[in-house]
């Protein structure tokens, strides 16, 4: 049988893959978005787990949370995304500074 | 036996596509692993009964975060090859990061237990005989409301932000003006002149 402790196994090998995405592609924002997308489900999986072992549904209702949450970030990340290629023709991380902040 | 068969199937091929996501040299190739990855998480969510949640991740994330990144790797004519540049140099350390924090937490979890949870305090207890989006909705439109319509406003405020950021007044564009077409009145659009006979006409 299937325990607890699979599933939080996964969620934290996925989590650890997210973190490895973001180290890697440090010059492309698009799979650094992905990665926390990534970072994001492993988190969920992690809820849903603990939710379905510990008998308790609010796990559950905090994931679509989190859900809605990536959602709008994915949506704001994008868009800032493509208004800043507009500007600058590139995504390079590097360049970023034009706020000098 | 075949949920411990579909749980390794879906938990190796969630990890692998995990991996190819972020090593993929293509970013459209990597969008696809992504939607791999979610299909296969939403099969592990589904071996514990978390049906609503599974249909969810399906329908955001495939549907419509997955399709967005898509859209907009598609849409972006980036140099993708000279973003890459730096893979090498990041390689070592960020290995090395990764391992110490995988095996700190799979050694957490291995040494973790449950004893001591009070499984009569739990908030929610999930109810006997309910299908689990019935339970999932009882709950989401009862207890949670509020927090549930602050997600709904959260999803407004992103809609609006990705509107108002990505929007932009093109110049030399005809548009039409609906308001002003329906502020004018008769008055200012025609004139009534009374010309002398003989008047008014050019020949």
């Amino acid at each position: 049988m299937i325990g607890l402790q699979h599933y939080l196994v996964v969620s934290a090998i996925l989590f650890v893959m997210g973190v490895f995405g973001i180290f890697l592609n440090r010059k492309n924002v698009i799979i650094i978005l992905m990665a926390i997308e990534l970072i994001l489900l492993s988190v969920n999986i992690n809820l849903v787990a603990f939710s379905a072992y510990l008998g308790d549904l609010v796990g559950q209702i905090f994931a679509m949370f989190v859900l809605t949450v990536a959602a709008g970030e994915a949506a704001i990340g994008l868009a800032i995304l493509v208004i800043y290629f507009r500007g600058r023709g590139s995504i390079a991380v590097d360049d970023i500074n034009r706020m000098k902040g | 036996m075949i949920q411990t068969i579909a749980f390794y199937l879906f938990a190796t091929l969630v990890i692998a596509s995990a991996v190819l996501t972020i090593v993929a040299r293509n970013p459209v190739h990597s969008v696809l692993w992504l939607i791999l990855a979610f299909f296969n998480a939403a099969g592990l969510m589904i071996l514990v009964g978390a049906e609503f949640i599974a249909m969810l991740l399906v329908i955001v994330y495939v549907g419509a975060v997955a399709v967005l990144f898509l859209f907009v790797v598609m849409m972006l004519d980036i140099d993708f090859a000279e973003l890459r540049s730096g893979f090498a140099t990041y390689l070592p350390f960020g290995v090395l990061l990764v391992l110490v924090l995988a095996a700190e937490m799979i050694f957490a979890v291995g040494a973790w237990q449950a004893g001591g949870i009070d499984m009569a305090s739990r908030v929610a207890p999930t109810p006997e005989g309910v299908s689990n989006i019935e339970a999932i909705g009882t709950l989401l439109y009862t207890r949670y409301l509020y927090i549930f319509e602050g997600a709904g406003l959260v999803l407004l405020v992103a809609l609006i932000g990705a509107i108002v950021l990505t929007h932009r007044v093109r110049g030399g564009v005809k548009v039409q003006n609906v308001s002003a077409q329906n502020m004018r009145r008769p008055e200012d659009a025609t004139r009534n002149v009374k010309p002398a006979v003989g008047q008014g006409v050019e020949l």
